[in-house]
């Protein structure tokens, strides 16, 4: 039996599923595809030149420190930091007693207990500490910000595609929303509480233009001068340095690593020639 | 081993000598790996990637288990253990991004060993068993890979299980408890983080324990070759070492520098962003995409969207799925051509290459955004995969006119007048 019919399992099988696929196609109503503003007027990130990118690439000590002024004096009003800690700014190039004071002066203070009481209180924020949410909880977050979430800033660089570039072009990005969208789509009018972001995934961001004017933050003697663009590189990438601390570290190994394998993998050549010689193959 | 030409172990050092005859480890590991297994001498660089599918897999379980050692397996602390590694590990980035990349280092190599051996039709007679183990070493891979993107309780590990884990519900009737009891819950959470942690840390010594049998079916009729004429005599092979520990050692060092290139200088191209999100099981992802190297079976998977004769298309789908790669155990019966490489089969070469193009194409379809094209264009692809194997394969090995096939290897390598003994002629 199963030597006669054995032969035809596989194509009845192979029908089975074919006949499956051929209803789903004839069934299924194919409605011509929805044209929604996001799908047209979203933008992907501009091209920007960081220090970081390509394989030897490194942190420019300088702009990272730049870019933790604006996060310390901008974006800490909303977004915590809670896998960085201010111990960790020494690879920025702070001093012990520099961090002691940044941390000492920190807007937000860290939650703890009063040590006779047992009550819950706060302190003044230590090296050891993460960068703390101005924001009690989630429910006090939203409640401040229009029921949006200001996400924690640790990972937002690897946690967008594009990241560092990404938030460059976000911070850049706010403007007017553009006529002919409201043409088109005159249901996609941003609402009045949101704020019309050609780089925002759905065009509306919760976030208010965090950098409105040049010079909004004070670069210290012998910095580039803090326009809206020079803060929104620096601070972009400094997030990238909180996202990814290792990365010099990672950029070097890799090319002592490269240089190894390469003379290791020439040498494994040449013993293979080598062995192989007198052997037609 | 398998061929009576085999070099024999002959240890002169009297504490081998003492060892073999109480242990013979040694002996077992020449036979396997040394001068005592005769390979054919024609085989071309496609062949190391066995070799480098096992340096994959201990590269994974080495870098696992110390990952293991600082990964805490709940739901609360998951992801922030990964990133104090990340951060506070010495070289705990390294460990990191080097098992994040290499199961996907493994997934390549492994997924070129399979198409080496569909091509040079090396899962046929007599290697059968070495196909079926592969087979199973796929699937295991497959469910270990699954897990471990679980772990990091990202976003897409998150959402990836609850994807996966719902393929169960598909099942009539018993398919929710069936879901409800694997996960131990409703939804992916800590009950079924740790048991995902525990088997992610069983499965790779279960491959390992695969892998001995695969190699052991493997040394019965010893590997194929590129001509796919089997061994006629001693003239047509060469021993493993040192003729393939060099070639494969330089393989090796070729795979390291591409596995390198990405570890050090792109650890994240080959991952999602949104697995740097902390879980939420409150927040769906626009988009759930599982990792790249399932892309081809997911495509499969959303093909099926019509309600046919009485089961769900998503059952059709999950059946689907699973079919595309059990079917792959019935491969050794469905092509019956006698002939094995590719080489001489001019139709069925043709196919194969199509068949590549199409798993190609599926994959790029797995993380397209379902529009009624791209739904179109993997009922399309997805349909011939399964005609690949199930309609053409049968017609192909029946009707095809092959080439004819050379004498010997020997033949093959140094033309045919270095044939001395001319074997008898065989099916072509």
């Amino acid at each position: 039996m199963l030597r006669f019919f054995g032969p035809f399992i596989a194509p009845i099988v192979g029908i089975g599923f074919l006949l499956a696929l051929f209803w789903g196609f004839v069934s299924t109503p194919r409605e011509a595809a929805v044209e929604t503003a996001a799908h047209e007027f979203h933008l992907k990130p501009k091209e920007v030149e960081y220090s970081f990118s390509g394989p030897f690439g490194k942190y420019d000590r300088q702009q990272l420190q730049r870019g933790f002024q604006v996060y310390q004096e901008v974006c800490s009003a909303c977004h915590s930091m809670k896998l960085v800690a201010f111990r960790d700014l020494a690879d920025l190039g702070f001093t012990k007693p520099e961090i002691k004071a940044i941390a000492k002066q920190w807007k937000t203070e860290v939650p703890t207990i009063n040590e006779k009481t047992g009550e819950p209180t706060t302190r003044k924020a230590l090296p050891s500490d993460t960068f703390p949410s101005p924001f009690a909880n989630e429910t006090a977050a939203r409640a401040a910000n229009n029921n949006a979430l200001p996400p924690d800033m640790s990972l937002l660089a690897k946690a967008r595609e594009d990241g560092p570039a990404y938030i460059y072009s976000l911070i850049t990005g706010y403007q007017a929303q553009p006529a002919e969208l409201l043409k088109k789509f005159p249901d996609a009018k941003t609402p009045g509480s949101l704020h019309y972001n050609p780089y925002f995934p759905n065009l509306n961001l919760a976030m208010p233009p965090p950098l409105t004017a040049d010079g909004q933050v004070s670069y210290a003697e012998g910095q580039p001068k803090p326009t809206v663009d020079q803060m929104a590189k620096d601070v972009s990438a400094f997030l990238m340095w909180a996202a990814e601390p290792k990365l010099e570290n990672r950029h070097r190994t890799g090319i002592a690593a490269l240089i190894f394998l390469v003379i290791g993998t020439l040498l494994a050549f040449g013993a293979y020639k080598n062995i192989w010689r007198d052997q037609k193959h | 081993m398998s061929f009576p030409w085999a070099e024999h172990y002959a240890p002169k050092n009297p504490v081998m000598k003492w060892l073999d005859s109480r242990l013979p480890l040694p002996r077992l590991v020449y036979n396997a790996v040394g001068a005592g297994y005769p390979v054919p001498r024609n085989l071309n660089y496609f062949w190391n990637f066995g070799v480098l599918a096992g340096v994959a897999l201990t590269i994974q379980i080495i870098t696992g288990i110390v990952l293991a050692m600082h990964y805490a397996a709940n739901a609360d602390v998951a992801f922030n253990s990964v990133e104090s590694i990340m951060r506070d590990v010495n070289q705990g980035w390294l460990l990191r991004y080097a098992h994040s990349n290499g199961a996907s280092m493994f997934f390549i190599v492994v997924y070129i060993h399979i198409f080496r051996g569909l091509y040079y039709g090396s899962y046929k007679a007599p290697r059968e068993m070495v196909w079926l183990l592969g087979v199973v070493i796929f699937l295991l891979m497959m469910a270990t890979a699954f897990m471990g993107y679980v772990l990091p309780w990202g976003q897409m590990s998150f959402w990836g299980a609850q994807v996966i884990t719902g393929f169960f519900s598909a099942i009539p009737i018993i398919g929710d408890p069936i879901h409800t009891w694997l996960l131990g819950g409703f939804a992916p959470d800590n009950a079924a983080l740790n048991r995902f942690f525990s088997l992610h840390y069983l499965l790779p010594f279960v491959i390992a324990g695969v892998i001995v049998l695969h190699i052991w079916a493997l040394h019965i009729p010893g590997s194929n070759n590129p001509t796919g004429v089997e061994v006629k005599g001693p003239q047509d092979t060469v021993p493993f070492h040192p003729y393939y520990t060099a070639k494969d050692g330089m393989g090796l060092g070729v795979f390291l520098i591409v596995f390198s290139l990405f570890l050090f200088f792109a650890p994240n191209a080959m991952g999602h962003p949104d697995n740097y999100i902390p879980a939420n099981p409150l927040s769906t992802p626009a988009h759930i995409v599982p990792e790249w190297y399932f892309l081809p079976f997911y495509a499969i998977l959303k093909a099926f969207t019509g309600n046919f004769l009485g089961i769900a298309a998503k059952l059709w789908g999950v059946m689907a799925m699973f079919g595309s790669i059990l079917l792959l155990f019935f491969l050794p019966w469905i092509d019956r051509s006698p002939v094995r490489s590719a080489n001489y089969r001019p139709t069925y070469r043709w196919f194969f290459v199509i068949l590549v193009i199409d798993v190609l194409i599926l994959g790029y379809l797995g993380q397209a955004e379902p529009t009624a094209t791209v739904v179109l264009l993997s009922q399309i692809c997805a349909g011939y995969y399964f005609a690949h194997f199930l309609i053409i394969l049968p017609l192909v090995s029946a009707l095809e006119k092959t080439l004819p096939l050379p004498n010997s290897i020997t033949e093959s390598v140094l033309g045919s007048d270095a044939e001395a003994a001319p074997v008898a002629a065989h099916t072509a």
